[in-house]
């Protein structure tokens, strides 16, 4: 193995596209269901979250998709379950962070504190977004445990929205909630 | 390889000399995945980089010698390509566009516009590209005629016992020569015969077909057919359409502007004659020289020999990747070699195709994973995605074993 590919393929990220956690349904409603796609490859993800106040009760993921996406759905659903949405906030941001060629590069909408995660196209830099107080929010790399197994993704910018396909939805699902 | 020398033809290209670009410890680039782009020739690079430097000018407009010079070789490529199809008339019924996709598009928007009516059908099979889908779905959606799509065999042949019927009420049929998925090759005269007597028109999608297989359309029957010069090896930019006289002659024009006009008042146009009626705007001229060269070099070698060297390579692969990865190696489509070309798709156990492909990468192994533009066919096959590898003429066994070896090494990570 080169030392690139052992940077993508880490025995927790197969770990996980082998025993994935948290998966199958939850009835809905009363769970949200929110569907995401990475038109790249036509991957498909379905998650469920059950909320109840401001805490994550319980989520369930329905996905098929490579060891990438389906890992980094895994860890993020062990990330966030049971944790308070805030918290869950902080978790987005800090692995949007993580996923970002630059450490604060965010795309998409810069008028939502909840804009899509860092696409895939380095060119898309915008290091104005810097200034908006999200990075501020963010957590440590300690607390982000498991997941940062995934930083090497960002050497394989074609890969990154297989890392971030999970969490783009987890925004989406988060915004029914309002 | 009884026929083609290879090796030498490998060396008249020269991205396939390098080693993997960025790779260490990677000796040379495998190239896999000319189903989605071919690779050029020295002598294509070369024709428009002389074109450039010494005669570009724009076409059909200058009096003088260097615009005469261009526009004398852009009609000469429009000569040799119709030729290259045994069209029967090759100055008047070949269209440049800018892909197939384009030249598709012009068929729907203006032939469709002119022809189709809320009663019609359009009939397509499940195993289109993109781009021989949505142009009619767009049309569909502006004058409701119906789309209906042949089904497909589980190893991937079209199914035709049916076909009759599936030709009432139908005006053109848009069919793939050969899927670009699959590596199906179509039984496109039995199509056209019973196309024609239902009264409809017929379609050829040649994009994977043309650059591999020696092309007659008075042979094929079709009354359109479109393809692509960047999977011929020549350059990307230049699609191209043909289509009989009488066909084209009545056709309104697609795209409007320069080149396309006889006259233009402040209260309408006329449109020039065909096939210039298609080509509004200035063309892409240095892309036909490119096209001109990529076809003398396919017309030296032969496409038949082309033709029994992908045979060649087609059943090879199967013996080699069959031979090392038995039942963890599937591959989706026809079996036999005669019925298909050398694009073909498949799986390593439950391996995804983005893993697949980003693991022979590390090995300077260039292949496709993804739902090639026919998202339909993908989900008929159960699938979101595929890996994908083809061939061409640049393409020999070691090309196969170092696939092989790549796989090992996908067996090393994911067992």
């Amino acid at each position: 193995m080169t030392p690139d590919l052992e940077d993508l393929y880490r025995e927790i990220i197969l770990d996980h596209y082998r025993n994935p956690r948290n998966t199958g349904e939850l009835k809905s409603p009363p769970a949200i269901r929110t569907v995401g796609f990475n038109p790249l490859c036509g991957d498909e993800i379905t998650l469920y979250l059950d909320i109840e106040g401001d805490i994550l009760k319980d989520v369930k993921i329905d996905i098929r998709g490579c060891s990438i996406s389906q890992s980094s759905a895994s860890m993020m659903s062990e990330a966030i379950k049971g944790k308070h949405i805030a918290e869950i906030q902080q978790f987005i941001q800090s692995f949007k962070s993580m996923m970002s060629v630059h450490k604060a590069q965010l795309a998409g909408d810069e008028t939502s504190t909840q804009g899509k995660l860092a696409d895939n196209d380095p060119g898309e830099v915008d290091d104005n977004l810097d200034d908006d107080g999200i990075v501020e929010q963010t957590l440590e790399d300690s607390k982000l445990g498991e997941l940062t197994a995934l930083r090497g993704v960002v050497q394989f910018p074609v890969r990154i929205k297989c890392a971030t396909l999970a969490w783009n939805t987890l925004i989406q699902g988060l915004e029914e909630v309002g | 390889m009884a026929q083609l020398d290879i090796s030498s033809i490998k060396k008249d290209f020269p991205l396939l000399s390098q080693g993997g670009p960025g790779k260490k410890g990677v000796p040379r680039l495998v190239y896999l995945d000319s189903a989605a782009t071919s690779q050029l020739p020295l002598t294509v690079i070369n024709a428009m980089e002389h074109y450039y430097s010494t005669t570009h000018a724009n076409v059909h407009r200058g009096v003088y010698t260097i615009a005469e010079e261009a526009t004398r070789l852009f009609e000469d490529a429009r000569l040799k390509v119709g030729e290259f199809i045994n069209a029967p008339n090759p100055e008047r019924e070949i269209v440049f566009t800018k892909n197939v996709t384009e030249s598709i598009n012009l068929v729907a928007q203006s032939w469709g516009r002119g022809n189709l009516k809320p009663a019609d059908v359009v009939l397509l099979s499940e195993m289109e590209h993109h781009a021989n889908i949505v142009p009619w779905q767009i049309m569909a959606s502006q004058i409701g005629f119906e789309i209906r799509y042949l089904k497909i065999t589980d190893d991937g042949y079209l199914i035709l016992d049916d076909l009759k019927r599936q030709l009432d009420g139908v005006k053109l049929v848009g069919i793939t020569l050969m899927s670009n998925v699959l590596g199906t090759i179509n039984d496109i005269s039995e199509i056209v015969a019973m196309a024609h007597d239902a009264g409809a028109l017929v379609l050829a999608d040649g994009a994977q077909f043309v650059p591999h297989l020696p092309t007659d359309v008075a042979q094929i029957g079709c009354d359109f057919l479109a393809f692509t010069g960047h999977k011929m090896l020549g350059p990307t930019g230049i699609g191209i359409l043909w289509a009989p006289t009488d066909i084209l002659d009545k056709m309104p024009p697609f795209l409007g502007g320069g080149e396309m006009i006889a006259d233009v008042t402040l209260e309408g146009f006329r449109p020039t004659e065909i096939p210039w009626k298609f080509e509004a705007g200035t063309p892409p001229i240095a892309e036909a020289v490119g096209l001109l060269e990529a076809v003398k070099y396919l017309k030296n070698i032969g496409m038949s020999k082309i033709r029994e060297h992908e045979i060649e390579m087609i059943e090879y692969t199967f013996d080699h990747l069959k031979k090392r990865f038995g039942d963890d190696l599937s591959i989706h489509g026809p079996k036999d070699a005669k019925h298909r070309g050398g694009v073909f798709s498949f799986a390593y156990k439950d391996v995804h195709p983005h893993d697949l492909a980003q693991i022979l990468d590390s090995e300077g192994i260039c292949i496709r994973a993804g739902h090639h533009c026919a998202k339909p066919l993908m989900r008929r096959l159960g699938v979101t995605s595929t890996a994908r590898a083809s061939v061409y003429i640049y393409n020999d066994f070691n090309d196969i074993v170092a696939l092989g070896d790549g796989l090992g090494k996908v067996k090393d990570i994911f067992g």
